[in-house]
């Protein structure tokens, strides 16, 4: 379509993010990685050792894997409120998609603190779980929801909800009416619409939104270690308490360089096994 | 035509997408009730209401105010900066299929799924290896890295719908690339920069991993400084900063035109 001779300069605009990159953020990984293997931060010399303290501690396994399933359950649970959304906001008008957009951005632009914060009003003592659940005669003491793993993977369900519903909503409104009216036309019942149809084309979306929140939740500082509490240690407060607590550089770093490839991997397996299975469905 | 519906499951649809708009806006209502209790600690509901928190925030709470301002600073930093280098970049990589494009842009978007407090430890090491003394300004470019893919994303999306043709039309009617950026590239997709700016500048003032890792004392940004009170007071105070962003957030939205963020629907 353009000039071949025009090629490399068409990319010069490129060229300052590149370089700003290159220098902020690749430069500090690959540091980030060779003090990994330095007995200590200034010190010189090539060691595993901190590797194989990580790795071979089964305390510090099980606050990697622990995180890694607390990711994977906030995106369940993510998945399980978007969905509903999702096709009310199929069916919904201009006017009240535009308000349901404006809803779900309301919580996603608010700072982090707000909600993290709103959610520790919600499941503290004397919070307002507690007092309906005592209006209701459903508890005769608190449920101490704070600091709990269930209190935590709802409120960090409900903080990433937005990153889901996004792109789902974009996927789902991408699809053609005239296929569910087809569908329906023929005497397809709307669950079953929903199984052949709907979730099938929807896939896109929700693979995108499973990425962004099970990226985000896992590095969730604020409200892991608000609402989650101090006896529920995850990945991102283990790095900053090695790193600024105890300043074992070296151990922080390789630490942070496993939780990082870790995820990354993660994530680029599910991308890639969600395109092998969805190629035909149009994004 | 609709005589095959299966009602109990449309019917769990709605209940279920209701309770999810519920749980969508139950916090803020929340924090914005909090605000007003004339108590000392986070009971909900309230037993008497005032104003009281708001004027001891406006009044007797230097730190808080400086962490605001200190965010802020960065904040518009990281905005100016990423929303030009994201921009200039979105546009060069907009509609391009070959391996060059495809990977520039999986490297540009990749600090969205690199753990942030990775990043920030890594930023702290760099710093300290160079000997380089923390400052806004290093907190800046830490934010910059952070902030830069989702304005990428938002200019693309714009930047998708133009029709290249008409920069064709301008090379041949002798204008120069940088003449055409601004005069036709630029003002068609003004809505995806101003959103990507608008991203960018949210992003900073919430982010908390990399501030955690490169701020001291004299560059505590606003998340981190009411963390820390929330990690050991619950001061009610947090409430009416909460007040106050929630009021702020509310505004910036409507005064800015909602069909921008109409997804899909950017630079139309």
């Amino acid at each position: 379509m353009r000039r071949a001779g025009g090629k490399a300069a068409a990319y010069l605009p490129a060229a300052p993010l590149a370089l700003f990159f290159a220098l902020a953020f690749l430069l500090p990984i690959a540091i980030l990685g060779a003090v990994s293997f330095r007995p200590d931060l200034r010190a010189d010399g090539w060691t595993v050792a901190h590797y194989a303290a990580f790795l071979g501690d089964g305390f510090t396994l099980s606050i990697l894997l622990d995180t890694l399933w607390l990711g994977l359950q906030v995106v369940l649970v993510t998945l399980l409120i978007a969905y509903p959304l999702g096709l009310v906001y199929m069916r919904a008008g201009p006017r009240m998609r535009a308000l349901l957009v404006f809803l779900i951005l309301l919580p996603l632009l608010t700072n982090t603190v707000v909600r993290t914060f709103a959610w520790m009003a919600i499941l503290g003592r004397n919070g307002l779980v507690d007092t309906l659940a005592a209006a209701l005669g459903l508890a005769s003491e608190p449920l101490r929801l704070l600091y709990s793993r269930t209190g935590l993977v709802i409120a960090l369900a409900q903080i990433y909800l937005p990153l889901m519903a996004l792109p789902l909503n974009n996927s789902l409104a991408k699809i053609d009416g005239n296929l569910l009216r087809a569908a329906e036309g023929l005497g397809a019942s709307s669950a079953h619409v929903f199984r052949t149809v709907i979730l099938p084309l929807s896939l896109p979306g929700a693979v995108a939104g499973c990425l962004l929140v099970f990226a985000g939740a896992t590095t969730a500082f604020i409200t892991q270690t608000l609402v989650g509490g101090g006896r529920q240690i995850f990945m991102p407060l283990f790095i900053y308490q090695q790193a600024l607590g105890v300043q074992r550089w070296a151990f922080a770093a390789a630490a942070s360089v496993v939780f990082a490839l870790t995820v990354m991997t993660i994530v680029y397996a599910f991308n890639r096994f969600a395109r092998s299975r969805l190629r035909g469905v149009d994004a | 035509m609709r005589e095959a519906r299966n009602i109990p499951f449309d019917l769990a649809v709605w209940i279920a997408g209701a309770l999810a708009v519920v749980l969508l806006v139950l916090p803020t209502l929340v924090v914005v009730a909090m605000s007003f209790t004339n108590e000392f600690t986070l009971r909900f509901p309230p037993r008497s209401w005032s104003a009281r928190w708001y004027f001891e925030l406006f009044t007797n709470s230097p730190q808080i105010l400086a962490s605001a301002l200190a965010s802020l600073k960065v904040a518009a930093i990281a905005t100016l900066v990423s929303t030009a280098l994201g921009t200039l970049a979105a546009v060069a990589l907009a509609g391009r299929k070959d391996r060059l494009s495809v990977a520039l842009d999986a490297f540009f978007m990749s600090p969205m799924v690199f753990p942030a407090m990775s990043l920030g430890l890594a930023l702290l090491l760099v710093l300290s290896l160079a000997g380089i003394r923390l400052s806004l300004l290093t907190l800046a470019i830490g934010h910059v890295v952070i902030a830069t893919p989702f304005v990428i994303r938002m200019v693309s999306a714009a930047a998708q719908q133009m029709n290249p043709a008409l920069l064709d039309c301008a090379a041949s009617l002798g204008a120069s690339r940088i003449h055409a950026f601004f005069t036709i590239t630029l003002p068609l997709i003004r809505s995806g920069v101003v959103s990507g700016a608008i991203v960018a500048f949210l992003t900073s003032i919430d982010h908390v991993p990399v501030s955690l890792m490169l701020s001291d004392p004299r560059t505590e940004t606003l998340p981190i400084h009411l963390w820390a009170i929330l990690e050991s007071n619950l001061d009610v105070r947090v409430a009416a900063v909460s007040g106050v962003i929630v009021a702020a957030t509310v505004a910036v939205m409507l005064i800015v035109d909602r069909r921008m963020f109409v997804p899909g629907r950017a630079g139309r």
